[in-house]
Order: C-alpha cells, then structure tokens, then sequence
C-alpha cells in the first residue's frame, strides 16, 4: 500500500517536474512581458526535435544538447520578442489590445513554427531511447531517463529562482511583472527586460522539450499544443504572475497526470481540462494568486 | 417612507477597509449628498448599492427589500440608475441609442425598438438639453454633454432611485449651475437622488442632507448647516 | 437608428449574388471543379461571418471554431444514415450551441484572456474526448461517412450562408444586437442600465457556434472518411480568425471579402506550394496583425472617408478588439 503511494507520488512527480519547467517559461511570458504565447508549445516541440536531431544525426546526447540549445532558443526568443511583440507593444492603445494582438500574432507563431517544423521533420511520429535502464527508487522502478528529467528540472528551477532573487537583472523582472511602466520610470530597460523575460520562455520550452524527449514519447510536429495547454493550466492553477505557484501547480498537475493515466490512458488531458474549468469557476485566481 | 436602507455595510480590499460598519438610510424624495475626502469609500458605497461589488456583511435595502448580492442587471429593473466617475457612455453609438439602451432593457423593458420606444428617448434628451444632437456619436460630444447623456440614460430605466457619481467634475462655473438646475428637475420627476460630490456649492445648495465619509467610516449626518459647523468634518477637510 | 441604406449598400446586390448562387449549376456541370470550390469558399465565408458575429461586437477571441465545426462533423457523421439531411444538419448546429452555449455561461464571466485560454484548449478537449471515446467504445478511430453528390453540399451551403447573413443583419437591427454592442464598449455600464450581460454573451457564443456546426454538419458530406484528428483540426480555429481579421468586423462584407480573397489565395497556393502554404498563412497573419490591425476593411474605409466627417455607419465596432 505504501510502496503503490510511493509509486504514485514519484510518478507524478517525474511528470511534473518538466510541466513545472515549462510553465514556469510560460507564466514568464504572460506574467511579465504580458503576452500569451499559445505558440509555447511549439517551441517544445521544437526542442524535442532538436534533441532527437543531435542525437540520431551526431550521436549528441541529450544533456550535452541542453547547453547547446539552451542560448540558442534564448536567443530566438530575444530576438522574436524584438520583431514582433514589441512593435506590438508601442502600437497598441491600451493593455487589453495589446493582449489580443499579441495574443493573434502567438497563434500565427505557432502556425509558422509547427509548419516549418512539418517541412523539416515531416509528419511522421519519431523517437529515440536514451538512459532507458531501470532505477529503484524507494521500491518503485523508473526509467532512468526520467529521474535525469526530474533532476534536471529540478536543477534549472532553482537557478532560475536564485537568478530572480539574487542578480540585478532578476530584481528588475520581478519590478517589471508589477508594473512594467512603474519599472521603466524607475530607470529599468523595460524592453530589455521583457525580451530577456521572452527568451528565458523559449529557452526553459525549448529545454523542457529536450527533457520530455528523452523519455521516449512520440515526437511529432503537432504535438506542440497539449504542452501549452498544460502550461495555461498550470499557471492558472498556481496564481498568474506567480513563478512559485507555476512550480507547484507543475508538480500537482503532474500527479494528476499520472494517477489518470495510470487508471485510464488517453483520458488525461480531460482531466486536466476538468481542473480548469474547476479552477476558473471557482477560484480564477489560482492557489496562491491574489 | 426609506426608499433605501444601509446597515452595517463592511467591505474590504486585501487588508483594506473599503468601507467600515455603514449605516444611513434615504427618504424617497430626497437629494442626498455623500462627501469625504478622496479614498473615503464614497464610490464604494455606490458600488455596494448597484451592485457591482459584493458586500462582506452588512444589509441594503431597496424600498424595503433586501438587494445585497443582486446582480446590477437585476438591481437596475428593479429601480436603481448609476452615472459613473469617468463618464461611461457607449462611445461608438449614438446619442439616442445610447438613450434607447436604457429604456429597452430598464424598468420599463420594451420589447422592440419601437416608435414610442424612440418618442421616450426623444422626451428625455429634451429633458437633459441635448435634443439637438440625438444623432451624434457619444465620442464626439464635449464632456457636460457626455454627463448628461449618462444622466439621460439612467433616466431612460425609469428608476426611483438615481445615483450620481461627482456629475459636476470637471465642468466650467456655468456648467455647473446647469448641472444644478437639471439635478432639481430630476427630483421634480419624482427621482430620489444621491450625489457623490466634491463641487462643495453644490452640495450646499441642492442637498436636503450630507453623509460625510472618511477612511470608509460615516463621521457625521445632517442638514448642509450642521454637517459645515461639525468640527470633525472641518477637522477632517483642513487636515487633509 | 441609422438609415438603412448605406448600412446594406444594396439588397440588389445580394439578390443578384443569390440568383448567381443559385444558378451556377445551370452554367458549370453539377460535379466541376468550379462548384466544389464555390463550396468551399462559402465554407470559409460562413466560419469567418460566424466568428465576426460574436467575436466582432464584444471584443472576446474565440479560438474555438475547430470545436463547433468539429462537433457537426462528428453529428453527421454518425447520425446522417438514419435521419434525413436537412435534420442532421440541424442537429449539428444545435450540438454546437448548446456545447458554445455551456462553455460560454462558464467562462465568458472572466476576463477576456481566460475566455480565450479555455477556448484554445476546448478543441483539444473534444479531440481527446472523441478520440478516447472511439478507441474505447466504438473500436476503431475514425469512422466512413456516407458522401453526398457536391452539388448537393453546394446548395446546402448556400443556405448557410444566406441564414448567416440573415442571423447577422436580424441582431444588428434588434434589440439583443444593440445590447451586444453596448457590451462591446463598456460591460459595466451595460450591465447597470439592465442588459443582462453575461447571457447576452453566451446566446450570441451560441448563436456564433451554431452556425459553425451547421458547416461542419454539411462539408462532412463531402468526405467519405473522417476522424477527430481531420474533423478538429487546428485549422479550422486558424483560418476564421486569419479572415476575419484580414477582412475587418465592422461590417458585413469585411468578413466576406476576407474569406473568400483566402479561400481563394489557398486553392492557388495548394497547388503551387503545397507544403508551404500553411507557413505562409501564418507569416500572413503575423505581418496583419502588426502592420493592418484594422484588416482591409480598415484601409477600404479609410480612404472612403477621406475628406468626409460624420458618424460612422458601423454594425459591429470595428475599431475594439
């Protein structure tokens, strides 16, 4: 009875690690920079492709391609912010319309992003197998590949948060999801500032996708939207705006996940969508939102 | 006979008392002023009124019936009209749809935009002063006439309640003066007012009574004679 | 309100597009080429007139049409063996209000955002829903659909469109569609001159559904196969919204004008760059959205104004999104 509990609590937390990474990139998007990236996902995929790529083409492993892919996706999320969000920024009249516009232009990100995807790759499923040895752990066996996700999520996490609490550039995000035109009177280099916010999304996606690969899903140019629903929920659940709610919302969506799957497979996504229907009748604001 | 009742109204904000324990009531026919200096709860107290917030605890009651957790749609048929501190009208409209909104779906509830429908809507604005620019879009009328449309609006529902939130703000001397004339027609209508002002001449001279807020708290009630000589309120107004 | 002449430039015109609707078989063979595509564009037309509807007046981005499309499909395709046509078509329209109707009371109470997030993931819902649904209780996923002759399907889509663009006009001149633009400017002050918001929002949601539903219950006629991955597709989601936009919401022909320049720009593109087409939709988009946020409509009127001042003659508020 125990050892099942256990089995549970670990599996969940192994799925839950990377829906915390990627929402935690998500929540960074919208909680700042204000933009609702629905092309999130997207960058997922994105990173898992890159992943299978380096590792099949140029036997790269996977945890070596982190540090390859984690500037670049950084960088095209910098530079993706600069052409097209910001001008989006300065032409809208107010906040809301920038969130509709910004909102339209994600949705027709992910169309350019999962089409290019579908040109390079192609449509049909791939994957690949990497430190697929089994571990015991407590009395459960799991896939080692997923402990390494775990850790590793676990890993870039708290570098994040201690790069949030502790540098300048950390001080000037958090100033910034207050109030971005507070920070900018108060000297910060508000698009500075917010397209770093934007990168760090795509790359935390990018690596989280990277992560996911490993674990021998099925990798496809379409899969990109599931993840990015995950990421909206996960945010909700944990309170906009909130990265340690992101965090924690990750973990308990994961365990749902997991639990679900475990009874009846395919059914997870419903269930997620039942906490967000839940979640948004009852408390929009998330657990620890305001 | 109390058109509108108050007890113990709390609401706060995060840990901010919005309003604290008010209490007042409303005789119909009335025009009742409410002061205080900014962020005393005044537009709270409207708020909790027309339902457009939901109160902590405390009682409103509306010609005897209590009306705390109404939805404003249902607060508005039952009688109850609000202008707002920055003026909402429908700005891409009309001036006569926006006139016509109220009467369809206020106390009167017309079904069909019909022509008495449109001579009502006539009536009113001729009332308020704008019968000469029942076609113009909202967004491209000076502000008193914005004020009024708002005003013309509410009328439209045909309340027995009207609440105005600072109608005077932002308005010239004479403006003003017009303001006056038109808030005591409205009462001649048979509307009971209540007033959210800063505008203190007018307060002084159309009032029957003030309510006197601060810090979300009534500090003192009475005639516009009393509430002038009250030394918390001269205490309160020079502090600030 | 307004005079009813500039608002329909001319009802001649409209009955001069039925008749040429109605009569194009007389000048193409009944199964070309020529009425497939007409089909189709009218397809497009419908989803971008029924996503303006709603969408337009109140400001909400709906990301769900794929769902509403998907669910008639879903309806005609299990139900059109046993009941006649022009019922299961009706059914799938209903589905669709009544799925929109419910998601609407929930979620349309929140900000816009919410609304939006809820209504990108409901197609994904109804996908896995479906799809779960097929592998567990029916067996196989995807099912054979009984296909109708194209001129058959043609002429069902002309009358969608026609009760489209009849449900449209009817709430532009009513009461309910005075309400819905008064929602569009300002909720709060609707809701206190007695507009029964949140219900205003959640019919025209439906009403906006069921005529997606309507759709998607008569081009299923036009496959022989379907499954939740081809009857849900994203596309379906992305194409109105690239319309609409494009075209613009204010009035009734922006929309219109926008699906069909797509429809048309997608049946050339397929054939020339088949894979790239989807990528260059995108791209189009993403350059709409920035440089023509007001669609062509925007341009169109723009320069029919020049010069001239005066209210705008406008059904839905074009310039609110």
């Amino acid at each position: 009875m125990i050892v099942r509990f256990l089995d549970i609590a670990i599996g969940g937390l192994l799925t839950g690690g990377i829906y915390a990474l990627i929402a935690v990139g998500f929540g960074l998007q919208y909680g700042v920079a204000r933009v609702l990236n629905i092309a999130h996902g997207e960058f997922i995929m994105l990173g898992a492709f890159c992943a299978w790529t380096f590792f099949t083409k140029a036997g790269i492993t996977p945890l070596v391609s982190m540090v390859i892919c984690a500037p670049f996706f950084f960088a095209v999320g910098f530079v993706i912010y600069r052409i097209l969000y910001k001008p989006l920024r300065t032409s809208s009249e107010s906040a809301a319309v920038f969130e509709g516009n910004s909102m339209l232009a994600s949705f027709g990100l992910l169309f350019v992003v999962q089409n290019i995807a579908l040109l390079i790759w192609g449509a049909p499923v791939k994957g690949y197998t990497y430190l697929a040895f089994p571990i015991n752990v407590l009395g459960a066996v799991f896939s080692a590949n997923r402990i390494v996700t775990l850790i590793a999520s676990v890993i870039l996490g708290s570098a994040f948060y201690v790069f949030l609490m502790g540098t300048r550039t950390g001080k000037a995000i958090r100033a910034a999801a207050q109030d971005a035109d507070a920070a900018e009177l108060m000297g910060v280099r508000i698009n500075r500032v917010l397209a770093l916010c934007f990168g760090f999304g795509t790359m935390m996606a990018a690596l989280g996708g990277l992560l996911l690969s490993m674990t021998s899903i099925m990798l496809s140019p379409v899969m990109g939207m599931q993840y990015t629903l995950i990421a909206i929920i996960v945010v909700v659940l944990g309170g906009l705006g909130n990265i340690k709610g992101s965090f924690i919302g990750g973990f308990i969506l994961g365990l749902v996940g997991y639990v679900v799957s475990s009874v009846q497979p395919g059914l997870s996504m419903v269930a997620y969508y039942v906490i967000f229907l839940f979640l948004l009748l009852v408390r929009p604001t998330g657990l620890l939102g305001k | 006979m109390n058109i509108l009742e108050v007890e113990g109204l709390n609401k706060h904000f995060g840990g901010l008392a919005a309003t604290s324990a008010v209490d007042f009531h409303v005789e119909a026919g009335e025009i009742v002023g409410l002061i205080g200096p900014n962020g005393a709860g005044k537009t709270t107290v409207f708020n909790l009124v027309s339902g457009a917030i939901l109160p902590d605890s405390g009682v409103v009651r509306f010609k005897g019936t209590s009306i705390a957790g109404l939805k404003p749609h249902q607060i508005a048929r039952m009688g109850i009209a609000r202008t707002f501190q920055s003026v909402k009208i429908f700005s891409k409209m009309s001036v006569s749809e926006n006139v016509l909104l109220g009467h369809l779906f206020g106390r009167a509830k017309g079904s069909v935009i019909s022509d008495p429908a449109r001579g009502e809507t006539e009536e009113i604005l001729d009332f308020v002063g704008l019968a000469g620019l029942k076609e113009a879009r909202a967004m491209d009328l000076i502000l008193a006439n914005q004020k009024r449309l708002e005003v013309a609006r509410a009328l439209a529902t045909h309340p027995d309640l009207l609440l105005l939130d600072e109608l005077m703000a932002g308005l010239t001397p004479t403006e003003v003066a017009k303001a006056m004339e038109l808030v005591k027609s409205i009462r001649e209508r048979g509307v009971t007012i209540v007033m959210i002002e800063h505008v203190m001449k007018a307060i002084m001279s159309i009032c029957d009574r003030i309510i006197v807020l601060h810090h979300g708290e009534k500090i003192a009630e009475g005639t516009p004679q009393e509430v002038v000589q009250n030394r918390t309120v001269i205490e309160v107004y020079l502090g600030e | 309100m307004k005079s009813t002449g500039k608002r329909y430039r001319s009802p001649i015109l409209l009955i001069a597009l039925l008749v040429l609707l109605v009569g194009l078989p007389a000048y193409v063979s009944s199964s070309s080429y020529t009425v497939i595509l007409v089909t189709n564009i009218l397809m497009y037309v419908v989803m971008a007139l029924s996503w303006a509807i709603f969408s337009g007046p109140t400001g909400y981005i709906s990301l769900a049409p794929a769902a509403f499309f998907g669910v008639g499909v879903y309806a005609s395709a299990i139900l059109s063996e046993s009941l006649p046509l022009p019922l299961v078509i009706l059914i799938g329209g209903l589905a669709s209000f009544v799925l929109a109707y419910l998601v609407g009371s929930a979620t349309l109470r929140l900000r816009g955002m919410y609304f939006t997030m809820f209504t990108f993931g409901l197609v994904e819902l109804v996908r896995n829903l479906v799809h779960w649904w097929e592998v567990n209780i029916t067996g196989t996923v995807g099912r054979l659909v009984v296909s109708e002759e194209p001129i058959t399907v043609f002429y069902g889509m002309v009358v969608i469109f026609f009760a489209v663009l009849l449900g449209s006009y009817l709430i532009t001149r009513s009461r309910f569609g005075l309400a819905l633009r008064s929602i569009g400017e300002s909720e709060e002050a609707a809701a206190h001159t007695g507009v029964n918001v949140n219900r205003v929002k959640a019919v025209t949601f439906g009403v906006s559904a069921f005529f997606m539903g309507l759709t998607g219950a008569t081009m299923c006629m036009r496959w022989s196969y379907i499954d939740p991955t081809t009857a849900f597709s994203i596309q379906y989601s992305f194409m109105p919204v690239l319309m609409a936009i494009f075209g613009g919401m204010g009035h009734l022909y922006a929309p219109v004008l926008g699906a069909t320049i797509f429809s048309l720009l997608e049946e050339l593109l397929t054939t020339k760059f088949p894979y790239y087409y989807m990528l260059i939709f995108g791209l189009t988009m993403l350059i709409v959205i920035v440089f023509m946020p007001y669609g062509l409509e925007g341009v169109i009127e723009k320069w029919r104004k020049r010069g001239k001042g005066g209210p705008e003659d406008v059904a839905y508020d074009a310039e609110k999104r």
